[in-house]
């Protein structure tokens, strides 16, 4: 696993705002990293610095050997960049479209023909290959402008909200092909959709105000989730001080919460204590005072509670 | 430079995409007909030359130039296209080089498409067709010099309109600082080499001399800096606007 991509300080400032503040993380080869963060988190512009489109203000981004700021081509060469809201020439065909970033991209013989037919393939736009893109429905001009992106077969690709938009067919076949593709490249989808996350990525980072706050796999930030290893309870509501009380003295429970009634059915959550196992002193309780339930779980955790917990509820509109 | 041909290549294709290219190319053989014959008296002048002709075309390419011009980078920057070019691998003055080399082979055509009166005046007299050659490259240079404007204008804002305006009203200036009012207000200086600056940067100027047969070199030399000139700048803004 070599390292493909390697941001070093990233911080871009505009005016006195601090859009994107010292981010630094490496990616190496065959990772897909989710890249999280509410609207106007500074995701987009540290996409946008590392594809070369804006020039930091401190830091660089390392694509493939190459320096962005110092040799921004060659790194747009190793690229490929889907932009939020997958701008495109909407008096092309997606035809037009291919063929003019394989001119730009050089691409000739058997590579371009291989690129364009393989981007056609993957995102079926053989149905509206000549028709122009803005008569095109939105779900097409995504996978167009996904197309793009992946014609010429980049080392690392960088798409920006890739699924917005997308119905949930579209979503899947999207996933499916981010997860294909993912082998010897570089992925990175900034997103904020998490359900996506743990669809796709093998690792998540997340990002608040312009500073990075949390790093890892979906697994590790769903860990961090106040509900990991809680316990969720669906049983007839007579029966639920029962519960209560029989649980009583437990030292990994760290409280119970009763949620409201559906019918006569009661929905508890034992929530655990540092997310420590509690599941089997549960149900062993529960066994002792034969308490009828109706359905029991043990919680993963929920990546929107961590996600609400570390980026602030403030800007709760956008988990 | 295959890279700025790719983009010149998608660039011409989108003028010919809408009915601006028709509109345009219409309109201009129209207007250069209609002046040429009424407004500079083609046939009464008696003489086998094209200057009725040329002499009309800096006041065609005040207004229709910018139309040209006008949408080349404001549009890329409205719809969000520019952050797709820009992060091709293409340099902005590739960019830049591109979209003004499509631009300027658009005016070319309709320039091009002119050639009837050229062989008009061949068919009714025996006209120097040197001096008809060094107009229509005049002409040329001129077109691209207010092409050249309109793309940095253009770089400029993200309303199409704002940008045609713009443009009009420098070519604009840059016309008249030949002409009698402008001159006048600058002799008030009473410093010859002021006012002489003045008028040696006006396309006027520099365009009558040499559609009439005056050769000078300094003449090309004056429409091909502007040219330069602009585009540098058009580049620096591309540079400074993009992301904003």
């Amino acid at each position: 696993m070599s390292t493909m991509l390697d941001i070093q300080g990233l911080t871009k400032q505009f005016g006195q705002f601090t859009a994107v503040d010292d981010v630094s993380f490496s990616v190496a080869a065959g990772e897909v990293l989710g890249f999280l963060g509410p609207n106007g988190s500074g995701k987009s512009t540290t996409m946008k610095m590392v594809t070369g489109f804006l020039t930091p203000t401190a830091g660089t981004a390392i694509v493939c050997g190459s320096d962005v700021t110092r040799d921004p081509i060659a790194v747009k060469r190793h690229i490929g960049y889907l932009p939020e809201g997958a701008p495109l020439y909407e008096d092309m065909t997606p035809s037009g479209m291919l063929s003019f970033v394989a001119d730009v991209r050089r691409l000739s013989g058997a590579q371009r023909r291989n690129g364009i037919d393989n981007a056609v393939d993957k995102l079926q736009l053989n149905e509206v290959f000549n028709q122009q893109i803005g008569t095109l429905s939105k779900g097409f001009k995504r996978r167009v402008g996904l197309a793009q992106a992946i014609l010429h077969d980049p080392d690392v690709l960088i798409l920006d909200e890739p699924t917005d938009g997308l119905d949930p067919n579209q979503k899947h076949h999207v996933r499916q092909l981010i997860a294909d593709m993912s082998k010897d490249k570089v992925i990175v989808i900034s997103t904020h959709v998490l359900e996506e996350v743990d669809a796709v990525c093998s690792r998540a980072i997340v990002i608040a105000r312009g500073k990075m706050i949390a790093d890892g796999t979906p697994a590790d930030l769903e860990r961090r989730s106040t509900y990991y290893n809680a316990v969720s309870v669906r049983l007839h509501r007579d029966h639920v001080d029962t519960l209560k009380e029989a649980l009583g003295g437990i030292s990994d429970i760290e409280r119970i919460e009763t949620g409201e009634h559906v019918g006569d059915t009661a929905h508890v959550v034992v929530v655990s204590k540092n997310g420590a196992t509690i599941i089997e002193t549960v149900n062993a309780r529960m066994s002792d005072r034969s308490i009828t339930i109706e359905q029991l779980y043990v919680e993963r955790g929920r990546l929107e509670d961590v996600f609400r917990q570390l980026t602030g509820d403030e800007q709760g509109e956008n988990a | 430079m295959s890279t700025s041909l790719a983009i010149a290549k998608r660039e011409l294709f989108a003028y010919f995409s809408t009915p601006l290219a028709y509109v345009f190319i219409v309109i201009f053989l129209a207007l250069a007909g209609a002046t040429t014959f009424f407004f500079g008296g083609f046939f009464q002048r008696g003489q086998a030359d094209l200057q009725a002709f040329f002499s009309f075309h800096p006041w065609l390419y005040l207004f229709l130039i910018p139309a040209v011009g006008m949408r080349l980078w404001a549009e890329e920057r409205k719809s969000g296209t520019i952050e797709l070019l820009m992060t091709l691998p293409v340099s902005t003055t590739q960019a830049v080089a591109g979209k003004f080399i499509a631009a300027w082979i658009f005016a070319g055509i309709a320039l091009a498409l002119t050639f009837p009166i050229w062989i008009t005046v061949n068919y009714l007299g025996s006209p120097d067709n040197g001096v008809i050659i060094a107009g229509y490259v005049a002409s040329f240079l001129m077109a691209g010099a207010f092409l050249a404007i309109g793309s940095f204008v253009s770089a400029l804002t993200r309303n199409q309109v704002i940008a045609f305006v713009i443009t009009a009203a420098v070519c604009f200036i840059f016309m008249m600082s030949g002409l009698e009012p402008v001159q006048s207000a600058f002799r008030g200086l009473d410093n010859a080499f002021i006012v002489d600056l003045v008028a040696s940067l006006s396309f006027l100027t520099n365009f009558d001399a040499i559609t009439r047969g005056v050769f000078d070199l300094r003449d090309f030399v004056y429409m091909a800096s502007v040219i330069g000139v602009f585009l540098f700048a058009n580049v620096v803004i591309v540079d400074l606007k993009k992301g904003s």
